[in-house]
């Protein structure tokens, strides 16, 4: 399914009774009963307290997240929910949907795990932007903030998003050093200038969030394009002086063909949302002038 | 059923080395972990790897720094083994393409940190975590071994023979985070469980969300003992806000703290008269919050650190990433003023008891990493001493699980040695809530697996753990994880910090102890099994209450003032009482309190203690 639903939002999270397209194990159906019986009532009240709790202090955030669910009626149509969080100085969009599930729904579901910004479990879709949750503030943002899954990935369930594709992509580049040759001694290292470390720091520094594969309108429209964690993920190691260059030769034959660096249009959407501040279409850019050098060398 | 040699649980550094290992061992291997593994937390270490990789150092050298900032409390044979095994490692992640920081002549580098007599902690600017974490992902894809991500370990297939030292363990029971599946993994070899840490016990700290001292708290109820659970590391600067590091490398490049009557400290109220801000973390920890209790602090809460006088180019040659932190979850620009910093929990010393090839006293289960306590940190771990731990143990623990013959370790785990029983005086009773026998949602008893094979047992730990997950599901009202969780995160947070006493310790046992009735009556409002995060969270509280109470029970039994562990009753280390390791064993529900020596005795010398001094 796509992010991008019809704006069906609804101001109420009460689900009533379930009744299932996909046969259940008879427990688990038994479950969903049960907790849709009641669940109506406390939720509304929830509901009622937190929005009162909302009008009292002025000092609120307006939250409107992205809910679906594919098992749960009431959520297997996409839809937004509304949150208003206490705000504190200093608290990010992460902090304002942890505060939400913990006091106020604790259905809602979204991936994190480090709060700075390493993990890279958080990358969401922030009101029309693609931004980790843990490094943005919310006085930063335009209320009410609209916080959805990254585009262009299936939905798991609510901020979740299925990032199998994105893993496939990344190991497809033959993502490992291999060097033609180590030093003999196993105490022994292999040199690196400087420089060379330099040039593909940024490179390394990528944390696999999916931000900028979800920015790309290049790999929206074509599941086959590498993109540009994949590419820069190419780059950190063809661009390593310590490996050899029939490793480099192969590396450029990978990011060259039909789906690799050439379907690149250059709008450096990449650029601008990678949390990381990785220059990927410049790493893009420079593959390519890599492999025209490359082909002219052989012509 | 899922079946291969060797099963390891978790997925960051001692979980991939360990899979690696067992793998170039000729097993069939395969990681199981709640994250994929680029999300471990391992990838925020940010300071580096000790390792005596240069002329005028040496690996003896680094043993007596690791063995004195322990306060001589690490067993000698575990600590010989990380200080000669980690300079092959770091040399090994190099080959492996790690991109560590260059000296000019190509060179990796290195630079000090604290308690350190030689500046050995080789580094990738502040983010040699994350570099390592990566590095070593990548050679697990490219050697293509399986992993099944996202997949929740909540409980192991441990026989029930009435000594742990008797048992077995066969495999693990997961829960897919994604299906709801839930399954057992049979184990022919071995179980590695490389967890990490445990930081959510605490509400300040370093750690990730998802440090809930998972593998810590299955093993200590599967019968396995854990060791010295009080010491716990306050890293001295995490961020007021969030708790976020702030790498010791800081210091380690000249960072200076300040109080707010812009003294420097560390000196000048003698905390550390020759060492100063590299002393090592315990002290430095104490120090902040003293001067804050005596008034000097900032907002009553913080100090400052500064590292402007290093000057732009340095600081974005080695410590680019501190300056990201600061300005994304401080709102400080590290170039242009102090940054304000406050003692964080930070790292477990403590954990599931190994001997120096990952064995536990449970035939087939092995620890590494920061759930294992082998011991190499003893009281207290030195900056830099925690990704060595990673590589070489997990390793050795791969290495040994796929049947690699590494010799008798010379330390001898579970209550076969020298030990004597201990007591201690608590205001509740801690441990299972009765009646055990019917608490299969409180993380249930083992059952009789006496005459059962391998497979069977596993069968039967699923069975267990359905029953539990059921239960839980079932349950339409009661009280919800994240409000226990809190509580306790709080508790401890307030009760056994870096100064503890005997009253806030008891407190703490017994707020603990309501969390347990509580959790009797938890529920998951989520009835999903789609990405059931509010089903994984509750399981987690389970293990945040078993971890909390053995910290607890550790640092109320421990009267003395060791390392780490501060305690207001007993201001001086006592070697003839205390020289020996804090055992905790589960006993089905009771726990039971003992002791066993430690091992000072090197290779080629005795290990003298010695006042610690920096």
């Amino acid at each position: 399914m796509s992010t991008q639903v019809p704006e069906t939002e609804t101001e109420t999270e009460a689900e009533t009774d379930v009744e299932h397209s996909e046969p259940l194990a008879p427990a688990q159906e038994e479950r969903m009963r049960k907790k849709a019986e009641g669940r109506a009532e406390r939720e509304e009240r929830a509901r009622r307290e937190a929005e009162e709790r909302a009008n009292a202090e002025e000092d609120t955030y307006h939250l409107k997240v992205f809910r679906f669910d594919p098992e749960v009626e009431g959520k297997q149509e996409p839809r937004f929910d509304d949150f208003h969080v206490p705000f504190k100085k200093g608290m990010t969009v992460l902090d304002a949907l942890i505060y939400a599930r913990d006091t106020f729904d604790s259905s809602l579901t979204f991936r994190h795990s480090c709060r700075q910004a390493i993990c890279g479990s958080d990358a969401l879709f922030v009101n029309g932007r693609q931004r980790l949750g843990c490094k943005t503030q919310l006085s930063d943002l335009d209320e009410p903030v609209r916080v959805e899954p990254l585009p262009h990935a299936d939905v798991e369930k609510d901020l979740v998003v299925d990032m199998d594709h994105f893993y496939d992509q990344m190991e497809a580049v033959e993502p490992y050093f291999d060097a033609d040759e180590l030093p003999d001694g196993e105490l022994e290292e292999q040199r690196q200038s400087r420089a060379n470390r330099e040039k593909v720091k940024m490179s390394t520094r990528c944390i696999w969030c999916g931000a900028c594969m979800s920015s790309c309108n290049i790999a929206a429209g074509n599941n086959e394009y590498l993109g540009p964690a994949a590419i820069n993920k190419a780059y950190r190691f063809a661009m390593d002086e310590r490996e050899g260059e029939d490793r480099k030769q192969h590396r450029l034959n990978i990011i060259e063909q039909e789906n690799g660096v050439w379907r690149c249009q250059t709008q450096f959407s990449c650029t601008e949302v990678c949390p990381k501040d990785i220059p990927l279409t410049e790493h893009i850019q420079e593959l390519k002038r890599e492999a025209v050098k490359n082909n002219l060398k052989f012509w | 059923m899922y079946e291969h040699d060797v099963i390891v649980v978790g997925a960051g550094g001692a979980g991939l080395r360990a899979a690696i290992a067992a793998q170039e061992e000729g097993a069939d291997v395969a990681i199981v972990s709640k994250l994929h593994p680029v999300r471990s937390h391992t990838g925020a270490a940010e300071g580096g790897i000790n390792a005596a990789l240069r002329e005028g150092d040496s690996w003896q050298d680094h043993a007596y720094d690791t063995m004195k900032g322990s306060d001589y409390l690490g067993d000698a044979p575990a600590i010989e083994t990380l200080c000669k095994e980690s300079p092959k490692e770091v040399i090994q992640l190099e080959h492996w393409g790690m991109a560590f920081s260059r000296e000019d002549d190509g060179r990796v580098s290195q630079r000090p940190f604290g308690g350190l007599s030689f500046p050995r902690t080789t580094y990738a600017g502040a983010e040699t975590g994350h570099q390592l974490l990566h590095t070593m992902y990548e050679q697990l894809v490219k050697r293509g071994i399986t992993v099944y991500d996202e997949w929740y370990v909540s409980d192991l297939a441990v026989t029930d023979e009435e000594r742990p030292e008797d048992r077995t363990c066969h495999g693990v029971v997961a829960y897919d985070i994604q299906s709801g599946e839930l399954s057992g993994f049979r184990a022919k070899e071995g179980v590695i469980l490389a967890t990490g840490g445990l930081g959510q016990v605490f509400d300040h700290t370093t750690n990730a969300v998802s440090n809930t001292g998972d593998g810590v708290a299955m093993a200590y109820r599967a019968g396995v003992p854990i060791e010295d659970m009080e010491f716990i590391q306050f890293h001295p600067t995490s961020l007021p806000s969030t708790g976020v590091l702030i790498s010791e490398g800081v210091r380690g490049e000249g960072g200076i703290l300040y109080n707010s009557e812009g003294e420097r400290f560390m000196f000048e109220y003698g905390y550390a008269s020759n060492a100063g801000e590299l002393a090592s973390r315990d002290v430095v920890s104490r120090a902040e919050l003293s001067e804050v209790n005596e008034g000097r602090g900032i907002d009553d809460e913080y100090v400052h650190l500064d590292m402007r006088h290093l000057g732009e180019d340095r600081i974005t040659d080695r410590l680019e990433n501190i300056l990201h932190l600061a300005k994304d979850f401080e709102g400080v620009d590290g170039l242009e003023e102090p940054m304000p910093v406050k003692p964080g929990q930070h790292y477990a010393m403590g954990g599931i008891e190994t001997d120096e090839n990952g064995e536990t006293c449970v035939g087939g289960l092995y620890a590494a990493g920061e759930c294992a306590c082998a011991s190499v940190h003893g009281s207290n771990r030195l900056g830099g001493n925690a990704l060595p731990e990673l590589i070489v143990f997990g390793k050795r623990a791969g290495q040994h699980a796929a049947g690699k013959d590494l010799g008798t370790a010379e330390i001898e785990t579970g209550q076969q040695g020298e030990y004597e029983l201990g007591e201690v005086d608590t205001p509740v009773q801690p441990g299972e809530v009765e009646p055990a026998g019917d608490a299969v949602a409180d993380g249930g008893v083992a059952a009789d697996t006496g005459s059962l094979s391998g497979h069977d047992v596993v069968e039967h730990a699923v069975k267990r753990e359905r029953a539990r997950i059921q239960s839980l599901m079932d349950r339409d009202d009661g009280v919800q994880h994240a409000e226990i969780r809190s509580d306790v995160q709080k508790s401890m947070t307030r009760n056994v910090n870096v100064f503890r006493e005997e009253e806030g310790l008891k407190q703490a046992l017994e707020d603990i102890a309501e969390a347990r009735e509580r959790y009797r009556d938890v529920f998951v409002k989520d009835p999903s099994r789609t990405f059931n995060t509010d089903l994984i969270q509750t399981i987690e509280t389970r293990n945040i209450l078993d971890t909390a109470e053995a910290i607890t029970l550790g640092a109320l039994a421990r009267e003395e003032f060791r390392g780490a562990h501060w305690r207001a009753e007993a201001q001086e280390r006592k070697d003839d009482e205390w020289l020996k390791h804090t055992m905790l064993s589960w006993n089905d529900g009771t726990p039971e309190l003992w002791y066993k020596p430690v091992i000072l005795e090197g290779e080629d010398k005795e290990y003298e203690p010695k006042i610690r001094s920096y």
